[in-house]
């Protein structure tokens, strides 16, 4: 069980699959793995337990903006995203943490957002696919994605952008190598992978002049 | 582009083709301007921005959503259902079973009857009860919540085992559904007058699309009228289903399916959970919103079948094929679907051979229906064929490019009449493509092994046809140019992510002297768009763009026609020029389309344009072949894939960005046959898919493919396939791929791969076979 007990460092806090995992396992109820029921500096609060139509209401900061909004503890942030909030660029492939579609920058980590709880991602900044515009205009990912046509039927494609802009914010000119590890989690079952990588070379070489 | 759009908004100077009269048979364009070029997607910001509406990104006020309960078993009967705890869970708004009047209805696999909701379901995934509630999580727990009593029956999950004796039935006529057979010459004199005679059992298995987009639907009624976003193929597919099942109008039907995240065939058909959403809906008076989750798409949502088969092939020692003898057993499930169409259509058609035979039979087994699958059968054939070649050609010491050169025929072998292709380019896609690759040198190369090193380098080839890829009526398009110059065309056609969109843009800019941006697209949508039958089977291509085209003509026509009047000028004496329409005599005398007073009095001219009928006594196909280059570790089994280049006779080349896309595209599903690939049944112990999901079922993921995939078009416009020289291409580039992997493994290690997929796992224990065998 995670626990913090200061905002600061929930903020940083990293949402992992382990902990997610915990959270199913402790009940579809019980929101042990969500730091935003604990009161700071009193881990005993951990101990509430939410019955399954208790909602909870929760702050999320979605590419720039802050939401309030009523969640069950169990919505996924995909869900949320994508029904609740409108943010339809996040896809959902399988629910399930395999194939990356629904993949968001989590304070700049892509990060599925099928298996990130709603409430878990409270305090964290969440980047979308609609995040990288500017008003109209395409992100320099998104803008060599169209340009390589690095996609077919383009539903995989946020999630491989979004983690081509995780790889690009921590690494500006990366290896092709360095590249195919940075998708591998992102699945694409039109097979644009090829394309893929050279999308993601040229919106390097984009953001370096 | 944004830059580009400034400037184009009339076109200065942009060649437009002569424009026929009327009754007169348009012409191939002989050089194109816009057609051909690498283009990006008219549609490609909607795409890469997040703003497509893809089907499941439909949200209506309102909206409930659908949880389809599944049964659990192979072979089941469904003895009672109880929603009672289901219903009372909160947010329910509705449960339906098999005993909920308005949803016992009828469903169909091809003509074997069942129900919406079976009381004998014969495969693991048949929906048993659906719930609609206010959230997806509600839904579920209705669903888990629903009691159903099942009288679980005996199954059988091997299609191998489906004929012995004992085996239990999966339906009362037992489980054998047909055997086709075909013949031509004759077989045994063939192998009598061949120098070398091979015969090998080979096996493919069962593959699953897996479209990135969930199968489903939003249902929406407004009275008696209903609209369904559906993620599909083909929207008038759809519609017809729904209103057959449901009794209603077509007219009363309304399907869109503007985007759709991938269907590769499994979203040709309609599914069940369209009109359990439909009941949903009507039941509570709210929209319901039905996507299918991962797992169950494993089970229900069609498969590439199984295929067992036999193929004995003899060749002269000259490279004269004299014989081929093939085989198949497969399976479409536990309904009919298919499960041989197509595989010997290669053994039948790809080589000239005299003599061939071929007889397959497809069973009866408790799984999932199959549904077509990227060139359905095809690439299992090409395993086996492609295979056989290879070795044919090891035995006889010829070159594999030079044995299937020796054989390349000029007319269809395998239809009736034995007409001929209007092109061929398998020809020039075996040179071509072997030069490109540096296939005699790499050949040459990989024979010169290090016996002290456990990595083997190998390279092989592959070739292929697809059976159809010419496309044919019907299909209306139209195109309406507004009083400025700017177009919308109007077309029923999905773009499955191959580009439709695009290319349909690029052929009416092509012909009116626009640029592709300025046209505006409709599709997908029976209430508003022309008819159009569903995007698959590599037709769409050669389906719409010569309807595009014929209604952009009919545009001109128009145009040319109100021109003459106001210029007071004969029409046969004015030429389209995109921006303007001049004459020919006298060439100072000219008017701007903008000008036309006809058109800015209409607001638009309208063109309605068809799709002419195909050659009389021709077959129109695209081929296909590819190389590659594989490097195994004999210690470990791993196989990298190094290079691939594939080489497409697929007609004009109508957009060289997308036709490169769909090249690698195909190569990467290949590979996913070639390496990765199998659905596991556990056929033992209880007859259930136990790799339901991706990380079980492993797709190629970036980490298997190569960088250098390199697709090298052979570009043969085709002046009889149609008014754009256009072929098929999505299909046949799938075809040889597993195939050319195998057989670049057998350069480099020596060993056949007789079975899908080559893992390392089977890799080890064919080398550790060697290994014993000395």
């Amino acid at each position: 069980m995670e626990q913090s007990n200061s905002k600061q460092e929930r903020n940083k806090r990293r949402i992992s699959r382990r902990s997610f995992m915990a959270g199913i396992g402790a009940g579809t109820v019980c929101v042990a793995a969500s730091g935003h029921l604990f009161a700071a500096g009193d881990s005993q609060a951990a101990e509430k337990v939410l019955e399954s139509d208790e909602m909870s209401k929760i702050r999320l900061h979605i590419n720039g903006r802050s939401h309030q909004l009523l969640v069950e503890p169990r919505w996924s942030l995909l869900y949320v995203l994508r029904e609740k909030i409108g943010l339809t660029g996040s896809k959902e492939g399988c629910g399930r943490g395999e194939c990356g579609a629904c993949t968001v920058l989590i304070d700049g980590i892509p990060r599925y957002a099928c298996l990130t709880l709603a409430v878990e991602a409270e305090g964290t900044e969440i980047t979308t696919v609609e995040g990288l515009m500017d008003g109209e205009k395409l992100g320099t990912v998104q803008q060599a994605f169209v340009e390589e046509d690095a996609f077919q039927c383009g539903y995989c494609t946020p999630g491989q952008i979004m983690s081509v802009e995780g790889l690009l914010r921590k690494n500006p000119a990366p290896s092709v190598e360095e590249i195919r590890t940075a998708v591998s989690g992102n699945l694409c079952r039109c097979g644009a992978y090829t394309h893929i990588f050279k999308a993601a070379e040229k919106a390097a070489e984009s953001r370096r002049k | 582009m944004a830059d580009d759009q400034k400037s184009i908004y009339y076109t200065e100077g942009l060649p437009v083709p002569e424009t026929p009269p009327p009754g007169e048979e348009p012409q191939p364009w002989e050089k194109t301007d816009v057609v051909g070029k690498p283009l990006p997607r008219v549609d490609a910001y909607e795409r890469v921005s997040g703003t497509a509406v893809y089907p499941s990104d439909v949200v209506l006020p309102g909206m409930l959503y659908c949880a389809i309960l599944r049964c659990p078993h192979p072979h089941a009967r469904v003895k009672q259902v109880d929603t009672t705890a289901a219903e009372a869970l909160p947010g329910v708004r509705a449960v339906i079973g098999p005993d909920t009047p308005e949803a016992d209805l009828p469903w169909f696999f091809r003509d074997a009857k069942t129900a919406l909701f079976p009381r004998t379901c014969r495969f693991e995934g048949e929906p048993v009860a659906a719930a609609a509630a206010e959230t997806p999580y509600q839904a579920w727990d209705a669903a888990g919540a629903v009691q159903v009593d099942y009288e679980v029956m005996p199954y059988v999950a091997d299609e191998r085992r489906a004929l012995e004796s004992g085996s239990p039935r999966v339906h009362e006529g037992g489980n054998k559904l047909k055997t086709d057979t075909y013949s031509r010459g004759d077989v045994e004199k063939g192998f009598s007058e061949a120098d070398v005679v091979l015969e090998q059992h080979y096996r493919t298995e069962a593959e699953v699309h897996t479209p990135l987009e969930l199968h489903g639907c939003v249902a929406n009624w407004d009275g008696d009228e209903l609209t369904v976003w559906e993620s599909t193929q083909g929207v008038y597919a759809v519609q017809s289903k729904i209103a057959g099942i449901l009794g209603l109008p077509l007219s009363k039907v309304r399907v869109i399916g503007h985007y759709l995240g991938g269907g590769f065939g499994s979203k040709l058909r309609t599914s069940r959970y369209s009109i359990i959403a439909a009941v949903l809906a009507r039941k509570t008076g709210r929209p319901v919103k039905a996507f299918v989750p991962r797992e169950a798409t494993y089970l229900t949502m069609g498969n590439r079948p199984p295929s067992n088969m036999t193929l004995k092939a003899g060749v002269k020692n000259d490279g004269t094929l004299t014989a081929l003898k093939f085989s198949c057993l497969g399976t479409g499930g536990a309904y009919p679907a298919g499960g041989t169409s197509l595989v010997d259509w290669q053994i039948r058609e790809l080589y000239l051979c005299p003599n061939v035979s071929t007889e397959c039979t497809d069973v009866y087994i408790n799984a999932g229906p199959a549904r077509p699958f990227r060139a359905p059968g095809h690439p299992q054939c090409s395993w086996a064929l492609e295979q056989m070649m290879d070795a044919l050609a090891g035995a006889i010491k010829m070159d594999p490019v030079g044995l299937r050169l020796k054989n390349v025929p000029a007319y269809s072998q395998g239809r009736s009449g034995n007409p001929p292709y209007t092109t061929t380019g398998l020809s020039q896609c075996l040179s071509e493509g072997a030069r490109k690759f540096g296939w005699e040198k790499a050949r040459r190369r990989t024979a010169a092994k290090n016996p002290d090193s456990p990595i083997k380098r190998g390279v092989g080839m592959a070739a292929s046809i697809w059976f159809v890829g010419g496309g044919g009526p019907p299909s209306t398009v139209i195109v309406k140019l507004f009083s400025d110059n700017s177009a919308s065309l109007n077309m029923g056609a999905s773009d499955i992510g191959t580009g439709t969109k695009t290319i349909m843009a690029m052929v009416a800019a092509e012909e009116l002297g626009l640029e592709p941006e300025m046209i505006r697209i409709e599709h997908a949508d029976t209430g508003t768009t022309q008819y159009a039958t569903p995007s698959g089977g590599s037709k769409t291509v050669p389906t719409e763009a010569p309807a595009v085209r014929d209604a952009a003509i009919q545009v001109k026509r128009q145009l040319l026609k109100m021109a003459a009047e106001e210029m007071n000028l004969p029409v046969e004496d004015l030429r389209y020029r995109g921006e303007k329409i001049v004459s020919r005599s006298q060439p100072e005398k000219e008017i701007r389309i903008t000008d036309i007073e006809g058109l800015q009095k209409r607001g638009v001219v309208m063109g309605v344009g068809h799709r002419g009928p195909n050659p009389e006594n021709k077959t129109v196909n695209p081929f296909c072949v590819q190389f590659c280059e594989v490097e195994v570790d004999t210690n470990t089994g791993e196989m990298r894939i190094l290079r691939f280049l594939s080489t497409n006779e697929s007609g004009r080349v109508m957009n060289r960005l997308s036709f490169d896309s769909q090249v690698i595209g195909g190569v990467t599903m290949g590979i996913g046959l070639a390496a990765t690939e199998m659905r596991i049944l556990d056929t033992a112990r209880t007859g259930k898919m136990v790799n339901r999901n991706w990380h079980d079922y492993k797709l190629p993921t970036s980490l298997d493919v190569p960088a250098d995939i390199v697709s090298a078009p052979i570009e043969m416009p085709d002046a009889e396939a149609n008014i754009t020289g256009a072929k098929g291409l999505g299909e046949p580039v799938t075809i040889p791929t597993a195939a050319a992997v195998a057989n670049a493994v057998y350069d480099a290690t020596g060993m056949r791969i007789l079975d899908s997929p080559i893992n390392p796992l089977t890799l080890c224990s064919v080398l550790e076979q060697q290994n014993k065998e000395g």
